[in-house]
């Protein structure tokens, strides 16, 4: 067994909260740059290039480079010969209560009908799965409300099939507009069961903006529904053009014979994600 | 200039129109979907739970902790103000959660709002009826956006922590007229010219 001290997890979690509020990721970056080469709306060019130098204004002076700093949502990879010398849970959520305080982060998160701010943006999401090895491997996907609040679920029927899905997300969408600050990356989920398919959706943003679908049929599919999703004509903050989405990934789990659960999971154009190993 | 069915301005204005509250309604009849505004002077912040305060307390037709009269109400909660800086990032949130307050609001002389994302019927009818204009800032450019704020203090409900209402000074603070006087929808427009799908 190796030893992991959950003050070792407290500190990263707390440098990767404030460096996911900073710094955008490359794969995003680069993908955002691209876009603003290729819009055809010269309103939504200035969008686009108004968001390039958002992001490099942020790296550049360590300022979070939206004020919708998220909830903090975690995938935390756990290999089955680590030994914890304290709580996961706890370990994770101070390193949010010291990341948040510390980088200067909005606290947003409240009780759900008292809408009373919690004061240090814990709790924390925390999904956690026991894989082979040694190893803690710590993901930090911190999500805004404008994306999420326009994500979806549906039950199909079985009979709706793909053109059913294709329906669900363009139609999710198109009525989303402006509001989840478009361009965005769409996390489309499918099979599983209910709560299955939604983690579907989410842990399908988590993979690098620009990197292919290992599967050819869902490659495929993904750039079909790219191509239709920009069709919509929404635009950088919905004020019209070609780029309204960077990219759409697909998961997949098998489902009931009865059932196709399919989930969207809406992320702005602030796509923060950041890793550690432990 | 032509007008298209939406009746925003089919090109985009190049020289940004500069406008300061308090405002009047030749102000705001100006202002077509689509124009570029620079706003400098002092707007006010509020979002979900301010708002639920201030309609409370025109419901018990008490006094509000601001002016609503020629001003402009900023939907923003700000990250903490790092040591030396007037405000944290300050990116507009989205407006439609405000819609069910908003009428209320522009009935008592706000005249115009900031936010991203498109709004209501009875918003844009609202608009139209009690002349106001409802401008969007781009969504996520928060420490861009920051820049153009000069000084921030809270003048109400600082329980609220970013959900305080703020007074804000602000020079060249960048927005878009999205819906005007006249019917004029900046997002209509937009999806109608550019949409390829039916």
């Amino acid at each position: 067994m190796r030893k992991i001290k959950a003050s070792d997890i407290t500190d990263k979690v707390r440098d990767l909260c404030i460096s996911a509020a900073y710094d955008l990721e490359e794969d995003v970056a680069a993908a955002l740059k691209a876009a603003c080469v290729r819009e055809a709306s010269p309103l939504g060019k200035e969008v686009l290039g108004q968001i390039v130098e958002n992001f490099e204004i942020a790296r550049r002076e360590s300022l979070p480079m939206c004020q919708d700093t998220g909830i903090a949502v975690f995938f935390v990879e756990v290999g089955r010969e680590v030994e914890l010398d304290g709580s996961l849970e706890d370990a994770i959520n101070e390193g949010v209560r010291r990341g948040y305080r510390d980088g200067y982060l909005r606290k947003s998160v409240c009780h759900p009908l008292k809408r009373v701010n919690t004061g240090d943006n814990t709790p924390a999401i925390i999904h956690t799965s026991i894989v082979e090895g040694d190893r803690l491997r710590i993901k930090i996907a911190p999500k805004g409300a404008g994306g999420e609040n326009m994500s979806r679920l549906k039950m199909l029927k079985p009979a709706e099939g793909v053109p059913g899905i294709k329906k669900f997300v363009v139609e999710s969408i198109s009525e989303a507009g402006g509001n989840p600050c478009p361009p965005i990356v769409v996390g489309v989920g499918i099979g599983g069961s209910f709560e299955k398919c939604a983690m579907l959706a989410k842990k399908a943003l988590l993979r690098p903006v620009g990197s292919a679908n290992q599967d050819a049929e869902l490659d495929a599919l993904e750039k079909e529904l790219l191509d239709m999703v920009n069709g919509l004509g929404i635009g950088p903050m919905g004020f019209g053009g070609t780029t309204t989405a960077l990219a759409v990934h697909i998961e997949t789990y098998p489902c009931h014979i009865a059932s196709l659960p399919v989930a969207l999971n809406i992320q702005c154009h602030a796509d923060r994600h950041k890793e550690a190993v432990i | 200039m032509g007008m298209t069915p939406s009746g925003a301005r089919d090109t985009i204005m190049t020289e940004p129109i500069r406008i300061t509250p308090p405002l009047i309604d030749a102000d705001v009849e100006r202002l077509r979907a689509g124009d570029k505004v620079l706003i400098t002077g002092v707007i006010y912040t509020a979002r979900d739970a301010a708002h639920k305060r201030l309609i409370e307390l025109i419901e018990k037709g008490e006094k509000l902790p601001i002016e609503l009269k020629g001003q402009i109400i900023y939907y923003v909660g700000p990250t903490p103000a790092k040591p030396g800086q007037a405000i944290g990032s300050a990116g507009p949130t989205t407006s439609g959660r405000m819609d069910a307050y908003t009428p209320r609001l522009l009935e008592l002389g706000l005249k115009g709002m900031v936010g991203k994302g498109g709004r209501s019927k009875e918003v844009i009818e609202a608009i139209k009826k009690y002349r106001c204009v409802y401008m969007a800032a781009v969504g996520g450019a928060a420490a861009l956006i920051a820049r153009s704020i000069r000084k921030a203090d809270i003048v109400a409900y600082e329980d609220l922590g970013p959900e305080a209402i703020r007074r804000l000074e602000v020079v060249d603070f960048p927005a878009i007229v999205a819906n005007d006087v006249h019917g004029g929808d900046l997002f209509a427009q937009g999806v109608e010219k550019y949409r390829r799908v039916s």
